[in-house]
């Protein structure tokens, strides 16, 4: 420590240059935050799947409806606990362009399968009370400006209602919150049982089924259970955990995200490549004053870890700060809205490791050649 | 010497010397290709995506959904109201039958190769006037399929994405067994991410009756969209959108070509601004590096301006250089690369090519040689501001 000042001030030797060079890492660090919240969104569908859920949709398509007389046949497979099940609604709210996910479920079967959708137990109540009422997530509430009690028309593109139109009047009854913070709370819950007597339409269809079961290690042999029970029927089955089922959903998007991912890591490489070597730079052109330092009476290692303090240090000023930036737009600001867009703990680590890692690179070939100079080559080559 | 001379010669003088600079100077090259590599690289999906959506789309076709529907999926259409559609004005009629396919789209389960996962690939059953309604269509090998049977005719890009979809094969939907006895291709379109198959047998697989989802029509000409739809608004038994098939195809691609946008540019932006930092770096350390030469220059006589122009001109070669490489790699290793996508807008796969055009590589060379007189310009300005005298006896 007694060298700080010794490398603060050999660090403004050229202010412009140190300046550039943090914000390019400052740059750079962005970035990675960036990219680690985009692939949150890739991956976070999967890493906040429940285990002990299951969900089951039909076998040649996800957009085919299964009957709901396999509720009660599923349900009665040991070591299912419960059974909800849910119906993509397809709507918008006053403009095409808002669109979010509508699903109609029976409101008690799926609050208790999906724990982690936390609401005020008066307005379950509520909702569980009042047939044409419905429950929305805090993001949309935010979205939208809606609060309880409104009523909202919801313009369903696959529903015709009894009376033939597309338009479906809701009140909502209640607000729910996802207990994690990376959950998607861009949905909103319809009563089932008013729904399928209200469309024109496909009456007792359940579009697909969520299956709680007692303990996550059956889960291949109760999902085998399933399908085998319907093997024969008309809608043959395919079910799987639900971890399996977002990530194939998500791999549908597939190469997209990877690409994107694949892209900017190059980038953020290629970036700090290009901070290191000006830092490498930097202290090559001063090497006449190192020999001075070695003049004075520095030892080898002392002159080392000056010229590494050095640049773990402007890594740590930029890279530091980048991270800051991402962490405020991502997280408290919430710039961009993606669901699960969102920085973690553990991203927030890899960046600060990578700083380090970084600063270490970039300084160690300097620092080990201005280590083992002698001082009278250096000082003739000023 | 006039000022354009002094600016030509002090310039050769500079980028004769940049080889003694190198290790700077790859700073900037370096900063400035990743700045449009990734430009182009990222942008070429977007593009790729929305010429593969806008060819499949024809000027004189119309699509023809149920009012409000956002997408063939969601749409329902009737068979008498298919009846009324094609007796309507404006169709154009091929041997006196009017050109009309009622359609139905509905999306199966195939696993991607390259992943094992099962996909959402789009399954259109189509009636026999599909075929004439699309111009570009052709088979390339096999058949068409037989109606009433369960047999499959697959778009090549689907062939290539999606397993187990070669002529011969038969692939499970269900219960039943379908047997792939054709490929088609329709000049590099979304069309050619779907299977098709006569509309009556996927009618009796998708328990849909006698419904239909889309009607597609061929019009005499454009223009007589208008006509087709004010006569179809005018009758009571029919509530439809008509919308011209590019217009519909490219409000399909809209979403997702925003998103590969909204993501692309500001992506650049920000990198820019990265690229701009390295290219101030490099001119800086290039003009402090020649400061006694410069000082020297003006001394004999060069003007400042001679001298700043030079400075900005070599900061621009350097990033157009740096452009040029980062633009040619993202052609080399992007362009035509093949990969799909679910299309939230059909709840579908598209097959598309990554399309690295001369359109983006022009647009991200103005940002290289922007980043460049950036990048040039203020180390430039300090270059002729600093007294003779004292750069003169530096070092």
């Amino acid at each position: 420590m007694k060298y700080f000042y010794l490398v603060w001030k050999s660090l403004w030797r050229k202010k412009i240059r140190t300046i550039l060079t943090m914000l390019s890492v400052f740059i750079a660090f962005l970035l990675f935050g960036l990219l680690s919240g985009l692939n949150q969104v890739f991956a976070g569908a999967t890493d906040l799947a429940n285990a002990q859920r299951l969900i089951t949709l039909d076998k040649i398509s996800i957009i085919n409806a299964l009957p709901s007389a396999y509720l009660p046949r599923i349900e009665a497979i040991t070591g299912v606990r419960r059974v909800a099940h849910a119906d993509w609604f397809g709507g918008y709210y006053q403009d095409p362009r808002n669109q979010f996910a509508q699903f109609a479920v029976d409101p008690e079967r799926y609050l208790d399968l999906y724990p982690e959708l936390q609401i005020a137990a008066e307005q379950r109540q509520a909702w569980a009370d009042k047939r044409d009422s419905v429950i929305v997530g805090r993001d949309l509430v935010e979205a939208y400006g809606w609060s309880i009690g409104d009523r909202i028309p919801m313009y369903s593109s696959i529903w015709t209602n009894k009376s033939g139109g597309q338009v479906w009047d809701f009140e909502i009854a209640g607000i729910f919150e996802n207990d994690d913070p990376r959950g998607n709370t861009q949905l909103m819950l319809i009563q089932y049982d008013y729904f399928d007597e209200g469309r024109a339409f496909g009456q007792g269809g359940m579009g697909w089924f969520i299956i709680g079961i007692d303990s996550a290690g059956n889960a291949a042999e109760i999902a085998n259970a399933v399908d085998t029970q319907f093997a024969n029927s008309p809608n043959q089955t395919k079910t799987s955990t639900e971890a399996a089922f977002a990530e194939s959903f998500i791999g549908q998007y597939g190469d997209i995200g990877l690409i994107i991912s694949l892209i900017l890591t190059a980038v953020f490489f290629t970036i700090l490549l290009v901070s290191g070597n000006t830092m490498a730079q930097s202290v090559r052109e001063r090497i006449p004053e190192l020999a001075v330092l070695k003049t004075l009476g520095f030892e080898d290692k002392g002159v080392l870890g000056i010229v590494l303090a050095e640049s773990v240090f402007v890594m740590l000023i930029g890279g530091g700060l980048g991270l800051g930036v991402a962490w405020l737009i991502v997280n408290v600001v919430g710039a961009i809205p993606l669901p699960g867009f969102y920085l973690d703990g553990s991203a927030l680590a890899l960046g600060g490791l990578y700083i380090l890692v970084a600063g270490l690179l970039a300084g160690i070939f300097p620092a080990v050649k201005a280590m083992r100079l002698t001082i009278i080559d250096a000082l003739s080559r000023g | 010497m006039s000022g354009i001379q002094q600016i030509i010669a002090v310039t050769l003088l500079n980028l004769r010397s940049i080889p003694q600079r190198l290790g700077a100077s790859l700073v900037a090259i370096v900063g400035v290709a990743a700045v449009v590599g990734v430009f182009a690289g990222v942008l070429s999906m977007s593009s790729g995506f929305q010429k593969t959506m806008l060819a499949a789309g024809a000027a004189d076709t119309v699509v023809i959904l149920r009012a409000g529907a956002t997408g063939e999926l969601a749409s329902a259409v009737s068979n008498e109201q298919i009846q009324i559609i094609s007796t309507s004005p404006g169709v154009r009629k091929r041997d006196g039958v009017s050109e009309v396919s009622g359609e139905l789209y509905v999306v199966v389960d195939v696993a991607k190769k390259s992943t094992d996962e099962s996909a959402n690939v789009p399954l259109r059953g189509v009636q026999s006037g599909a075929f004439g309604i699309r111009a570009n269509m052709s088979i390339i090998e096999g058949r068409r399929f037989d109606e009433g049977k369960n047999e499959l005719l697959v778009g090549r890009s689907a062939q290539r994405q999606f397993k187990g979809l070669e002529v011969g094969n038969t692939i499970p939907f269900g219960p039943t067994e379908w047997s792939i006895v054709g490929v088609f291709e329709d000049d590099g379109s979304a069309s050619e991410s779907e299977l098709w198959a006569d509309v009556r047998v996927v009618q009796a697989t998708y328990r849909r009756g006698n419904s239909y989802q889309v009607v597609r029509a061929k019009l005499e000409s454009p223009e007589s969209i208008d006509r087709l739809t004010a006569a179809l608004e005018d009758d009571p038994r029919i509530d439809v959108d008509v919308i011209n098939e590019r217009d519909f195809y490219s409000q399909q691609s809209e979403a997702m070509t925003n998103i590969i946008n909204y993501v692309g540019y500001p992506l650049t932006i920000l990198m820019s601004i990265g690229a701009i930092f390295g290219a101030l770096n490099t001119m800086y350390s290039s003009i402090s590096a020649r400061g006694k030469e410069i000082a020297t220059l003006r001394t004999i006589g060069f003007r400042p301006l001679s001298i700043l122009v030079s400075v900005v001109i070599e900061s621009g070669v350097l990033a157009l250089i740096g452009g040029l490489v980062g633009g040619g790699l993202a052609w080399l290793f992007l362009n035509g690369f093949t990969v799909s996508t679910l299309n939230a807008a059909s709840f579908s796969q598209v097959v598309f090519d990554f399309a690295v055009s001369g359109e983006l590589i022009m647009q991200g060379l103005w940002a290289a040689v922007l980043i460049g007189l950036v990048g040039g310009l203020f180390p430039a300005i300090r270059a002729v501001r600093i007294p003779v005298s004292t750069a003169l006896r530096e070092l």
